[in-house]
């Protein structure tokens, strides 16, 4: 193997070609990135960034790093076409050849088809959140729509450098795809709490220049409007190619697709859950960087093994630390214990803990949750103690 | 300037001109230094920036942060009292000439 091409210069993409170089890859790596510049880290635009303004902070490895590496950066680049045949990669121009091609094309956001959508902003690149920060210096009534990670992380930003915020969320509790419905209360109250108003269960309809209007009638009047909405993966190479895509690039647990030249990492990449055999798509740093230390390992023959990492999540959203160890699904039950640690069962087996600025037990549920399944009965017994099980 | 030496797990020693008021984390990302991964970015989310502040600098660096040991307990390598998760080192003048030293694993 001589070539190998990673589409998206993201976090995944970038440790994909750093982990080649660390497990003794030696042929060319060539990185494609759509956003110019150097990669850099994303969660901190909507926490760290927003208050403090330092992009140079972000920057995930400076340019002499891809200098001394020898990975080929191509930035500002977006790529046209995969051909699978010719095993080759088109930009404008440019064509390049790949004996192994990795997907890490990420996600968009999403806008949904309401009048106005285009005057919200959004909160995705270094672009988004510079013009935000902008925005933000001099008092401003904020209505961010969609109350998930990063609409609330933005929210409590603006609400704490004294902002006027609100925030709508068409389903009835915050955060509902990610946390259980106990962390959604505790969430809502502190918001609240901070004075930022939250509205639930009422869908916007319309952003105007002045505010946003809710289907239930309300109007919000603002002066900057942010769309929050959840995001879309970026999977219309690979489906123009012909690969399989369904809420995402489809891999096996070696994060393979059905082309044995083309792998998929990150938040574009639908794989099988370890823990439960479902297609899953998570948008985590953690999921981008393990996806891409699995693959170097494969196509450097260092190892084989299926994916198996337990999967794990932040936000910071004011003086809340929310960790999730773990993944739940929808339906799934919810105990929570005396402290405010809430465990999460699928039937028997314990899919998830979350935790509020409680860093112990979320290293220790991280730890429980990669070995063999943890049943409630044990847990139950052990008083929700994850030592003693 | 504040100068940092960082040895590596096979004992290469690389030497380091930092700006006051960054990290011993972000500073061996900025200048290539290999064996810190320091994957969350400093937000004391992983445990992949670990490093073992020599035993003559232990007094300057001072105690862990809050939080530090919790994730410390996570460590891919092994955990000794000289510990730290290298993000939660900031940088000032009184630690010019510090020497950290690197696991050999760090995720």
């Amino acid at each position: 193997m001589q070539d190998i091409v990673i589409i998206g210069a993201g976090q995944g993409g970038l440790q994909a070609g750093m982990s080649l170089r660390q497990d003794g890859f030696e042929g060319n790596i060539t990185l494609i990135g759509a956003e110019p510049g150097l990669p850099y880290q994303r969660p901190p635009l909507s926490k760290a960034y927003l208050k403090s303004g330092d992009a140079g902070a972000l920057q995930l490895r400076p340019e002499s790093f891809f200098e001394k590496k020898q990975i080929t950066l191509v930035s500002g680049t977006l790529v046209d076409r995969i051909d699978r045949d010719a095993r080759t990669v088109q930009a404008g121009q440019r064509v390049f050849s790949y004996d192994h091609l990795i997907l890490a094309t990420g996600t968009r956001n999403l806008r949904p088809p309401i009048p106005g959508a285009e005057l919200a902003l959004d909160l995705r690149t270094l672009e988004d959140a510079a013009r935000l920060r902008d925005a933000l210096d001099r008092p401003m009534r904020c209505a961010v729509i969609g109350g998930g990670f990063i609409g609330l992380e933005f929210a409590a930003v603006a609400r704490a450098l004294g902002h006027e915020v609100t925030v709508a969320e068409a389903a009835p509790r915050l955060m509902a795809r990610a946390v259980s419905p106990e962390t959604s209360e505790r969430f809502l109250r502190m918001h609240r709490d901070m004075g930022t108003e939250v509205l639930l269960g009422d869908p916007v309809c319309e952003v105007r220049a002045d505010g946003i209007s809710l289907a239930g009638g309300t109007r919000i009047a603002a002066d900057l409007v942010l769309m929050a909405a959840g995001v879309t993966p970026n999977t219309e190479l690979a489906a123009a190619a012909g690969l399989a895509v369904d809420n995402g690039v489809v891999v096996d647990a070696h994060m393979l697709t059905a082309d044995p030249g083309i792998s998929a990492l990150g938040d574009c990449a639908v794989f099988p859950d370890p823990a439960t055999g479902r297609p899953v798509r998570l948008e985590s740093v953690q999921a981008a960087t393990d996806h891409a230390r699995l693959i170097s390992k494969r196509l450097t023959g260092k190892a084989e093994a299926p994916y198996d990492a337990v999967p794990w999540f932040w936000s910071d959203q004011a003086d809340s630390k929310l960790q999730i160890a773990g993944l739940a699904a929808a339906g799934d039950a919810t105990v929570t214990r005396a402290d405010g640690a809430i465990f999460r069962f699928a039937g028997d087996r314990l899919s998830a803990v979350e935790t509020v600025n409680d860093a112990r037990t979320h290293m220790l549920s991280r730890k429980r949750l990669a070995g063999a399944p943890v049943l409630r009965r044990d847990l139950e017994a052990a008083g929700f103690d994850l030592a003693e099980v | 300037m504040v100068k940092v030496t960082y040895v590596a797990a096979d004992g290469t020693r690389t030497d380091v001109d930092a700006e006051p008021g960054s990290n011993v984390m972000q500073t061996a990302l900025d200048n290539d230094v290999d064996g810190i991964v320091g994957e969350c970015g400093g937000a004391m989310m992983c445990a992949t920036c670990h490093c073992y502040v020599d035993e003559d600098w232990t007094g300057a660096t001072g105690a862990r942060n809050d939080g530090e040991d919790d994730m410390l307990d996570c460590a891919a390598d092994e955990v000794k009292p000289s510990s730290r998760l290298s993000c939660q080192i900031k940088l000032t003048e009184a630690l010019d000439g510090l020497v950290v030293h690197l696991p050999e694993e760090q995720a």
